[in-house]
């Protein structure tokens, strides 16, 4: 009953958008949202009697009514203290899901190079937007289908041939208002093109500790010969429910590496997914979480070897504690042409309580002959035996049981290429621990 | 320096160690010798605090300070140093900054300043060429990989970092070669002084030939049945642990 009820509330908004927008209702691209909103109503959101939600109940998030909020007032000092240390970044800044202008701060960039809203470049360059958007992300459940139906602002991030963005694009995302239970939805697009570099930061924080519902979708389009770092932070309050999908089309030769770390959030839950459509592409997927109380994290992955001779490279690990739950699927899909496909899957969590429970499902579809590909899960407890060798040297039970968790997280820590951002990293993850 | 009073030990139902005293005063080294199941290892745990013993009645004391009583990281910094038998992996934390942190903790404790980078890279650079361990094995998460020699001698350079005032060794010549046995020996003969006390607990006589005890001491079913010099080491040796075994049963009626 929950359910409709929530299904409702979402379909009246849209309306009452919809009769706002007066002479918009008419481009194609509110014909592409329309579109949504009747895949929404068809869909509706998603139940454990879906085989990707199984593990996931949405149920807590459809007790509350979500609505989109507009920008509110955010102090420098604010944006100041979720900014990484000493590292140099193009700086984006989105407030309930709306693009910040006074709080961006982005660098000149070179002839070509677009890091602007998705709201600005509907108006000024809709050619652009509409080549990709919903190209990627495939309307597979309700909330992909609600964040197209409301599509409005987001991050835009553009790179013709042969030219790169220095320094990160660092997407800072702040939700809450204080008063009510507010809905973000981002829709941020990345188009890079051939030989061309781009790294990005993508970070969430609350402004209050309220209810919030932040459900984004990010489309990417990796040219041939070109490298995309995308960097996740959910550093959010524990009252927050986050929802990521992010959906990856990679050419010939490319390389896309996506990290994400996630340690704030009620229900947090990532679809990452990449098709390798070209030969020698790899594709990174590197993830960490750390839960506590009643935290459910939940990362869904999706590698589609789509062409012969590429790589994939996942790893995923996880530390909880209390009665927090922790979820890993992941799915290699290596498809009849991908011969010579490279493809290696791992993920690891550790309980630290007997009440904290991880679900974990590596999936792996082969159908091709000549692969290679490996797989493994392992789950258990933090090694008291190390704990004791620690202590037995004077270090603290408590410092023990940190380094150790730390040390298990290491070999995800060790794939960040940026000093400041590996630091800063570190310290929020022994901040956590605490 | 090290008192252990009328110590009983269990292991769930069994009954491990049946009233030992030993007294261990600064400058000395004891031997603690007997056959595999005898109690050797459960002492020197008990010693530095290890989980799953549980003292039935007892007492151990370090300077007069009850160990008992305290944590094994408070042990640790006390001045107790237990070299495993069998030294713990653990991947992810390099040795270099696993002994800096444990230095900087005993240090504290102490009222010591803490170490910086460069003071304790100096300080570690030292004690690895006294017992020949070169930065490979420093830079490589703790253990990791090593060989049984290479573990064991990463203990002894351990126990040279920390400077404990009670080293206790237990059976760190299993699984050593000659070569090893004798660096590991220098390690801790160069460790040894008029302030330190070392407590070595093994099942053969050979590691006594290069680190030579003041005292010998025969542990057979969780009591020492037999003290005596270092020439009690040799006398075991030639006639075997049968020869206390089989008079334990007379010391037990008397």
């Amino acid at each position: 009953m929950e359910n409709i009820k929530s299904k409702d509330w979402y379909l009246t908004n849209f309306k009452t958008i919809e009769g706002s927008i007066n002479g918009e209702s008419k481009t194609p691209f509110h014909e592409l949202r329309r579109k949504a909103i009747e895949k929404f109503e068809e869909v509706d959101f998603p139940t454990a009697k879906d085989e990707d939600w199984k593990y996931t109940s949405i149920s807590e998030i459809l007790k509350y009514k979500f609505e989109s909020a507009e920008t509110i007032k955010v102090s420098k000092e604010e944006i100041n203290k979720h900014l990484i240390p000493g590292l140099k970044v193009n700086l984006v800044v989105v407030i309930n899901g709306n693009f910040s202008k006074e709080l961006s701060h982005i660098h000149k960039q070179a002839d070509g190079v677009r890091i602007d809203s998705f709201k600005n470049l509907r108006k000024s360059d809709p050619d652009l937007i509409m080549e990709h958007f919903g190209k990627h992300a495939q309307i597979d459940n309700g909330f992909v289908a609600l964040n197209t139906a409301f599509a409005n602002d987001g991050i835009v991030i553009s790179v013709p041939d042969n030219a790169a963005i220095e320094d990160y694009v660092h997407i800072l995302n702040l939700t809450g208002n204080g008063t009510s239970n507010v809905l973000s939805q981002p829709r941020n697009l990345v188009i890079i093109g051939k030989n061309s570099a781009v790294k990005v930061i993508e970070s969430y924080h609350s402004i209050s500790d309220t209810e919030s519902l932040v459900n984004v979708v990010n489309e990417v389009s990796l040219g041939e010969n070109s490298h995309f770092g995308l960097y996740k932070l959910q550093k959010e309050c524990n009252r927050s429910f986050h929802i990521n999908r992010t959906q990856a089309h990679q050419s010939k030769g490319s390389e896309f590496t996506h990290f994400s770390i996630t340690l704030g959030g009620s229900i947090v839950r990532n679809d990452t997914n990449i098709v390798l459509d070209g030969e020698n592409c790899t594709g990174n997927l590197f993830g960490l979480y750390l839960t506590e109380g009643t935290q459910h994290v939940d990362n869904h992955t999706l590698i589609d070897h789509a062409k012969p001779h590429c790589r994939s490279n996942e790893m995923y690990k996880g530390v909880l504690n209390d009665k927090s739950r922790g979820v890993f699927n992941g799915k290699v899909f290596v498809r009849e042409d991908a011969q010579k496909t490279n493809a290696y899957q791992s993920n690891k969590a550790i309980l630290l309580t007997a009440d904290c429970k991880v679900d974990t499902k590596p999936q792996l579809e082969i159908y091709a002959d000549d692969v290679k590909c490996s797989h493994g899960a392992a789950i258990g407890q933090l090694d008291e035996e190390a704990v004791f060798y620690l202590r037995s040297r004077g270090i603290g039970e408590e410092l023990a049981r940190k380094v150790l968790i730390r040390a298990f997280a290491n070999d995800i820590f060790e794939t960040l290429t940026s000093a400041e951002l590996h630091d800063h990293l570190n310290h929020l993850v022994y901040d956590k621990l605490k | 320096m090290l008192t252990v009073k009328d110590l009983f030990v269990r292991v769930e139902d069994k009954e491990i160690l049946n009233g030992i005293n030993l007294q261990v005063n600064a400058g000395e080294v004891h031997a603690i010798m007997g056959p595999n199941g005898s109690g050797k290892s459960t002492l020197a745990n008990v010693i530095a605090g290890k989980d799953g013993y549980e003292i039935t009645s007892g007492e151990v004391t370090l300077d007069g300070k009850d160990l008992l009583d305290m944590s094994p990281e408070e042990r640790a910094r006390e001045g107790v140093f237990l070299a495993f038998q069998y030294p713990v992996e653990i991947p992810g934390v390099s040795n270099a900054s696993f002994l800096k942190t444990a230095l900087n903790e005993i240090r504290k404790h102490k009222g010591l300043e803490e170490l910086d980078a460069m003071h304790f890279l100096k300080y570690m650079k030292e004690k690895m060429k006294l017992i020949g361990i070169d930065d490979k094995l420093i830079n490589r998460p703790v253990n990791q990989g090593f060989s049984g020699g290479e573990k064991k001698r990463n203990e002894i350079f351990q126990l040279q970092m920390l400077q404990p005032k009670l080293a206790v060794l237990d059976e760190t010549d299993s699984g050593l070669d000659i070569d090893a046995l004798k660096i590991v020996s220098h390690g801790v003969n160069t460790f040894r002084n008029k302030d330190n006390a070392v407590v070595v607990v093994t099942h053969y006589q050979r590691l006594l030939n290069y680190i030579v005890p003041d005292f010998v001491h025969v542990l057979v079913n969780g009591r020492i049945v037999k003290s005596g010099g270092k020439s009690l080491a040799l006398e075991l040796e030639d006639k075997g642990y049968d020869w206390v075994t089989a008079a334990e049963p007379a010391e037990e009626s008397v």
